[in-house]
């Protein structure tokens, strides 16, 4: 911590004081969990009968074929076609005829700003529900494929115009056209600077199909619903539930890491927050 | 169809509900991921290392889990809390982590000469942070805030799937109701979140162009 250029390299003084607040908060902290683990052996979520199912192999397996498995194949399918959408509508949102720019601007910031739930809830009871309907698994995968999309169309403009201009000059004047412009000289050098952070979407793909939930949909967190509902051990499904998504998300964000140094370099870096909300328009 | 605007009131009232789930866990939130924000930046490590732990794995967690854990795992730990709080802790929970790394990414943004500075004329890091590096950082962080803000308008929609009657849970009610009318009731349930998200969208962008103006 000594470089960072807050603070001075501690004095001996300083480095007392920081001992005590160490001690200070350790002491804190420990206690905290403490309060947790002991409240939660005395109401007695401690016991081996409630974290068995976790250790037991069909269980295991419903959880992570039927669970993981699905999750990742929603979060993939709906990646997939959200940047089919994201490319469609944000180079519609760079095109020069208006006619074309205002829908695509339209559409765009209407899926990023209703919340996912919502467009799910909807489209599950709209389209999903029923006999003939679509079902609740495309139900996620449209929903989460139009609000991705949204946000990711907001990327791809951002992207291709983080292409310094002089590039797309050099094109026209050596007598491409414009949808060359775009494919051959625009496109290949903005995905590079996309890259990393449609692999962060991604992440906010993963962590939405958990919102299938709500309307029943298949994936690890309908699952565990039927573990918790059976066992009544709602602490340790949770705890379980969790550390899969922590791993699956650790996993896809190192590869955007690994991703962004391979192909970005260490710092001209798409500014678009990562939030889970998209950006503001501002 | 004719239900929705004769109990018009009730689309009021689930919005009142979000706009109260947003505005508790909001300034909640702000505080708590400011105080994270402080443990990440500031020199003790411990503090520091409890403030990474907790983003990335608050961050890696969907909300869904998080609401999970706060309205069924809690009551098996015997803490009983009521619904409105039991959302808003959820909520509070999971947006710190991304309101600390907004106020990091705003402490980054500002130069390291002003620190460099600040330390040179012998200020504590307290004194650093609060006259010097803070009040530059807020303005830079006004954009990466209010994403988070309009993210959390829109996460609270998640609180429908576990019995608070916010607007998404109240459109869940009017289209099981209405067949003829899905559409119509979709699109003013989105129409309401939006002018929300909007307005949020223009006050961030008001303060920013005001403190702009005041440098």
């Amino acid at each position: 911590m000594s470089t960072s250029v807050l603070f001075d390299v501690a004095g001996p003084r300083t480095r007392a004081r920081h001992r005590v607040y160490t001690i200070v908060s350790v002491v804190v902290l420990l206690a905290l969990l403490g309060v947790v683990l002991l409240r939660m052996s005395s109401t007695g979520q401690l016991a081996y009968a409630k974290w068995e199912p976790f250790l037991t192999p069909s269980y295991l397996s419903a959880l992570l074929l039927d669970g993981v498995v699905k999750t990742v194949e929603m979060a993939f399918s709906s990646i997939l076609l959200a940047v089919v959408f994201g490319l469609l509508f944000g180079i519609g949102k760079l095109s020069e005829h208006t006619w074309l720019r205002w829908p695509c601007w339209v559409v765009v910031e209407f899926f990023r700003a209703v919340p996912v739930l919502l467009m799910m809830i909807y489209i599950f009871l709209t389209y999903g529900a029923g006999g003939d309907g679509i079902g609740s698994y495309w139900s996620v995968v449209i929903a989460l494929t139009l609000y991705n999309g949204a946000v990711l169309a907001e990327v791809f403009r951002a992207g291709i115009q983080a292409v310094p201009q002089g590039q797309s000059e050099a094109a026209y004047a050596l007598g491409l056209r414009k949808s060359q412009v775009m494919m051959s000289v625009l496109m290949p050098q903005g995905v590079k600077i996309m890259l990393p952070a449609i692999i962060s979407q991604c992440v906010v793909a993963l962590k939405d199909t958990s919102l299938g939930y709500v309307i029943l949909a298949p994936g690890v967190t309908r699952v565990g619903k039927s573990i918790f509902l059976e066992f009544q051990n709602q602490v340790q499904t949770a705890i379980v539930l969790a550390v899969i998504y922590i791993l699956l998300n650790v996993a896809v964000s190192s590869i955007a890491t690994w991703a962004q140094k391979k192909f970005v370099g260490e710092k001209s870096v798409l500014l678009m927050d990562s939030t889970d909300g998209g950006g503001a328009l501002i | 169809m004719d239900d929705v605007f004769s109990n018009f009131d009730l689309v009021l009232k689930a919005f009142g509900l979000t706009l109260e789930l947003l505005v508790i866990s909001g300034v909640l939130s702000l505080i708590l991921g400011t105080l994270l924000a402080a443990f990440r930046v500031g020199p003790v490590t411990v503090l520091a290392r409890f403030g990474t732990a907790y983003v990335t794995l608050v961050r890696n967690t969907p909300l869904l889990v998080v609401f999970i854990f706060v309205f069924f795992a809690l009551p098996k730990l015997d803490v009983q809390l009521p619904f409105l709080l039991k959302g808003t802790l959820a909520l509070t929970v999971y947006t710190s982590a991304f309101v600390c790394e907004a106020m990091r990414s705003g402490i980054n943004a500002v130069s390291v000469g002003q620190a460099e500075a600040a330390r040179a004329i012998g200020l504590t890091f307290g004194q650093t942070m609060s006259l010097v590096v803070l009040p530059q950082a807020l303005r830079a962080v006004v954009p990466p805030l209010a994403s988070v803000l309009i993210a959390l308008t829109k996460n609270t929609s998640v609180a429908a799937g576990f019995g608070l009657l916010e607007a998404t849970a109240r459109m869940r009610g009017f289209t099981n109701n209405n067949a003829d009318a899905r559409t119509l009731i979709f699109l003013i349930f989105a129409v309401g979140y939006i002018v929300i998200v909007e307005v949020i969208s223009a006050g961030a962008f008001g303060l920013e162009r005001r403190w702009r103006a005041a440098r």
